[in-house]
């Protein structure tokens, strides 16, 4: 979270040694080319130089394809310049997200003043109150003050804090210059998924993806699952908070055992479904986190060890006998399990899946496997593998990806070049969307699948956003629609949905979408007439919306 | 697949008229009427249902003695106890509404129930219990979707198979168009009609030539089936009869299937789903968490029941749920994942007022399944393949559920 910020001309250098890059080489990236990028991403605010010669349509069909896949898409003018910069220093830089200058978007989202996000979770927990509690703590004070003014602030209602992190992941995903942090972000969240609205959920959330997720993705694999297995959101989330040792000492209520995160572990974090466990190890890996549980849980809610809740019988865990008979045993269990080889192959799997193909190649998957297993579970490795892997580029991969509802919702924003104000009406139109963030209540997170996704519901929901969208209808959303049309007046309707389609598509649209815009236009464009400048057309917004629609918006 | 068209013809005056002189008549009964197809609802409980609290096997000794706390006590021992559906078997007090449809011969519950693969992933199963092949994760489409295929009379009806939710689940995954939405009032483009209009037009003629297959397919039936619930919105009526569905994602869902029905819009098959059953944690008794669940479950469907009227007759529900949870109660006032679990089966020719099941020696020790759990003594494809049956006239279900053979010493004649 508070990185230091390198600049990033100084980082770049010894990155392209230590990875050599992808597509070409370090050769192809001197670094002169490599000083270009952060340049034009800096340098917005200044006026440009010299227009300098288009880039090759090849590079930026890389540079489209880089930013749909490490990030949340291109937006207007992007893929040029980073065709321009270098495609594989693009993708460098991003494995090394504190190489990235991002001051200026911090500096906006801290404008943003967005409360809960810098909060501790017993901050959390005293400022966004149960309506019970507040209840409670009003009366108190107002029995207790006698008389003296009890100007408490007011409160905020729980709900807003999953609606604030939600918004601030639209914001980042939207804004920040280190997309591949944050898609990385969703997707270790996602796979460590917790509901906020279970119990206490809620209020560890916030603190969950920024203390625990966030500083941990281009890490060892082992250290993000400790954090996780340590957090109070899992611990509550799979119920281990209140798993003891059978027999155990209990007080009032019977108390016992809990399989739900030790099965949850297997199938969903580490080996999955089919990575040769039994119900034998589900029962064993639950005693060894007996224990395991959360100090005052509505105060600052941290990880406690009790040991007279723990099970110290020795426990054979996939072949490994465990004998610790104390806190070690969990941690004993993650070292067996981050190790396994289901567990390098599954994650690899879903790396892959993710950023390239619904089913991914298998020799790539065995690939990533590989780098997992040799690198000690070290992500950065792999991630860097995959971004070079031929498969990765394959012309059949682009394009291939279908948008989940957020990715759908962020790259709309980003093609359009929007501001987004952190307000909660964008966040219920994701939700609508079908996707609520932070909400979704299985262990298995959200579905990183076409077949999940792309249904009558959702596709009629996604033309409404669109049309929102282009229509400066969405809540909280601004941009600049007369910049999308481009300068002067358009020949006629093919040359304006060209302009419109190079600026949301950064690629031409296809033959029927365009055959389709160009008539709607011409049938309803009464009144305007062409030598009018085209960021007046009437029926511009239209045009944007229908593109935001068409089926290859709907791709990545 | 709908072609641009089919899409135009439809949005056209005619038809718009056509279906309002339809809509105005659905509602009435004799030879205006046109024929009906018989429907199948599905309800799949997400999370695996406690079926021994759902129907609680009263006359156990095992059943009080493995759950002190969780328990619902036997029938007569006032509010909180279950209600008596035979000398065996109770509801839950929280399904009251239900006792009066089974009492007259509409409920059917079927216990023990559940997939012969031992899996104790809830998304394993789940799949399995939708794909209708369990233990083969391979196969690609659900089984409801192949039962139409399979269906000889089945119509083209852009309505034919629905799902009220927001994605389309595994078990309508299949070469019969179906459609899914979160509510009928979302679905449909928004603004002014003109514009809406003229944008569904573009976007129609867009997505008939889109590359990706599943993107055009999705759009064909999106837009002819948004264009028919437009229809039918215009003309809307509130649940007949008086039926009062409670304010939840269930009951709003099924509102709009029973709304769906007394339209005749074509619908052969309609599915939803609902969450909530992984209680592994501070379950409750007759009062709680798992009480509360069911109450909306109970009350749902017997507003749907009151709904439909008599038309219920032509009407089969079924609920199932991917698998049990254990006898015994954990260490947290809750239960981990079992195996066999319940199911409802309401509605037309159903032989009511009866729980089927082969129950055995029950939650003795040595009956029960790996030592821990209710048995799944009867298939979930055992129920679905009676009515399918029933409900579809099918000769065979082989193509429905490969891999599959109904014993006839298995069948439970739930419908007749």
């Amino acid at each position: 979270m508070r990185k230091l910020i390198v600049s990033a001309p100084l980082a770049l250098a010894p990155l392209f040694v230590a990875l050599g890059c992808s597509g070409g080489g370090p050769a192809k990236a001197p670094p002169a080319a490599a000083r270009a990028a952060p340049a034009a991403a800096a340098t917005k605010a200044e006026p440009p130089p010299a227009p300098l010669p288009p880039p090759e349509p090849a590079a930026v069909q890389r540079a489209v394809h880089a930013l749909n896949r490490l990030g949340y898409g291109p937006r207007p003018g992007e893929a040029e310049a980073v065709a321009r910069a270098g495609v594989d220093a693009w993708v460098a830089r991003q494995l090394e997200p504190a190489s990235i200058d991002d001051r200026a978007f911090e500096a906006r989202l801290a404008r943003l003043s967005i409360p809960s996000l810098s909060m501790s979770t017993a901050e959390l927990q005293e400022h966004y109150p149960r309506p019970k509690a507040a209840k409670k703590a009003a009366a108190m004070a107002a029995l207790g003050a006698g008389g003296a003014a009890v100007a408490d602030e007011p409160k905020m209602k729980p709900a807003a804090i999953v609606q604030e992190l939600a918004a601030q992941k639209l914001l980042r995903a939207v804004a920040s210059e280190r997309q591949l942090q944050e898609v990385l972000v969703d997707f270790w969240f996602n796979h460590f998924n917790v509901f906020a609205e279970k119990d206490k959920v809620r209020w560890y959330v916030t603190s969950y993806e920024r203390d625990v997720i966030r500083p941990r993705i281009f890490g060892r694999f082992r250290d993000l699952l400790g954090a996780t297995a340590r957090s109070p959101a899992m611990l509550v989330y799979l119920d281990n908070y209140r798993s003891v040792a059978e027999g155990a000492a209990g007080r009032g209520k019977a108390r016992g055992l809990n399989e739900n995160y030790a099965r949850e572990l297997l199938e969903l974090h580490t080996l999955g479904v089919d990575g040769g466990y039994t119900q034998d190890d589900v029962r064993a890996v639950a005693r060894a986190f007996t224990g395991w549980t959360v100090e005052r849980p509505d105060g600052d809610a941290v990880f406690a060890f009790r040991p007279r809740a723990h099970d110290r019988e020795p426990k054979a865990v996939l072949g490994a006998m465990i004998y610790a008979g104390g806190e070690a045993d969990g941690e004993r269990v993650l070292d067996v399990v981050a190790a396994h080889p289901s567990t390098a192959r599954f994650v690899a799997k879903k790396l892959a899946r993710r950023f390239v193909a619904d089913e991914p190649p298998p020799e790539l998957v065995e690939r990533l496997a590989d780098a997992f297993a040799e690198s000690d579970g070290r992500l950065a490795a792999v991630y860097a593998e995959l971004f070079r892997s031929p498969e990765f580029w394959a012309e059949g991969a682009r394009g291939a990806k279908t948008k989940t509802p957020f990715e759908f919702a962020a790259s709309a924003l980003r093609a359009l070049g929007a501001s987004y104000d952190g307000g909660p009406g964008l966040v219920r139109r994701v939700e609508q969307l079908g996707e609520p963030l932070y909400r979704c209540q299985p262990p298995t997170g959200f579905a990183d699948t076409a077949d999940a996704w792309v249904n009558a519901g959702a596709l009629i929901n996604r033309l409404n956003f669109g049309l929102d969208a282009a229509g400066g209808r969405l809540p909280g959303v601004a941009f600049d629609r007369a910049r999308l049309a481009g300068e002067g007046p358009a020949a006629d309707a093919g040359a304006l949905v060209d302009r419109v389609a190079g600026s949301l598509l950064s690629a031409p649209a296809s033959g029927p979408t365009r055959a389709t815009i160009v008539e709607a236009l011409g049938r309803r464009a009464a009144g305007h007439a062409d030598e009018e400048p085209a960021a007046t057309h009437p029926l511009l917004p239209q045009a944007l919306g229908l593109v935001l629609g068409s089926p290859e918006f709907q791709k990545r | 697949m709908v072609n641009r068209r089919s899409f135009l013809n439809l949005s056209g005056a005619a038809g718009l008229s056509l279906l309002g002189t339809r809509l105005a008549f659905g509602q009435a009964k004799g030879p205006a009427a046109p024929a009906r197809p018989r429907a199948l609802v599905v309800v799949v409980q997400r999370g695996a249902l406690d079926g021994l609290s759902a129907v609680v096997p009263y006359a156990e000794p095992a059943y009080y003695d493995a759950r002190p706390n969780l328990a619902i006590a036997p029938p007569g021992k006032g509010d909180e106890s279950a209600l008596k559906l035979d000398a065996r078997f109770g509801l839950h007090p929280a399904l009251a509404a239900l006792k009066p449809l089974f009492d007259g011969g509409k409920l059917a519950v079927v216990h023990a129930a559940g997939s012969p693969d031992p899996t104790r992933s809830h998304f394993d199963a789940q799949d399995y219990v939708e794909s209708g092949t369990p233990g083969v994760k391979a196969t690609a489409d659900g089984w409801l979707n192949r039962a139409l295929a399979a269906r000889a009379a089945g119509g083209g009806a852009p309505l034919r198979a629905v799902a009220l939710q927001p994605s389309m689940p595994r078990i309508l995954f299949g070469p019969v168009p179906a459609v899914a939405f979160a509510s009928m009032g979302e679905f449909r483009l928004k603004g002014k009609a003109a514009e809406s209009d003229a944008a569904a037009r573009s976007f129609a003629e867009m997505y008939d030539e889109a590359v990706d297959r599943s993107l055009r397919e999705t759009a064909g039936g999106a837009f002819e089936a948004s264009k028919r619930l437009q229809a039918l919105r215009a003309g809307a009526e509130g649940p007949a009869n008086g039926a009062a569905y409670p304010a939840t994602p269930l009951g709003r869902r099924l509102r709009e299937v029973a709304q769906l029905l007394r339209a005749d819009v074509g619908l052969e098959v309609a599915v939803t789903d609902c969450g909530g059953w992984d209680t592994h944690a501070g379950q409750g008794n007759a009062r709680g968490q798992l009480a509360t669940r069911l109450r909306d479950f109970g009350n749902s469907l017997a507003a749907f029941a009151t709904d439909l009227g008599e038309r219920l007759g032509e009407v089969c529900l079924i609920s199932a749920t991917e698998f049990g949870r254990t006898v015994r109660e954990n260490g947290t006032g809750g239960t981990d994942h079992g195996h066999g679990s319940v199911m409802f089966v309401l509605g037309g020719g159903v032989r009511g007022r009866k729980v089927y099941a082969r129950w055995g020696k029950g939650l003795d020790a040595a009956n029960l399944h790996e030592g821990r759990d209710l048995p799944a003594t009867t298939d979930h494809r055992d129920v679905f393949a009676e009515a399918l049956r029933a409900q579809f006239k099918l000769g065979s279900v082989a193509a429905v559920f490969p891999g599959y053979e109904p014993k006839p010493e298995r069948r439970l004649g739930l419908f007749g």
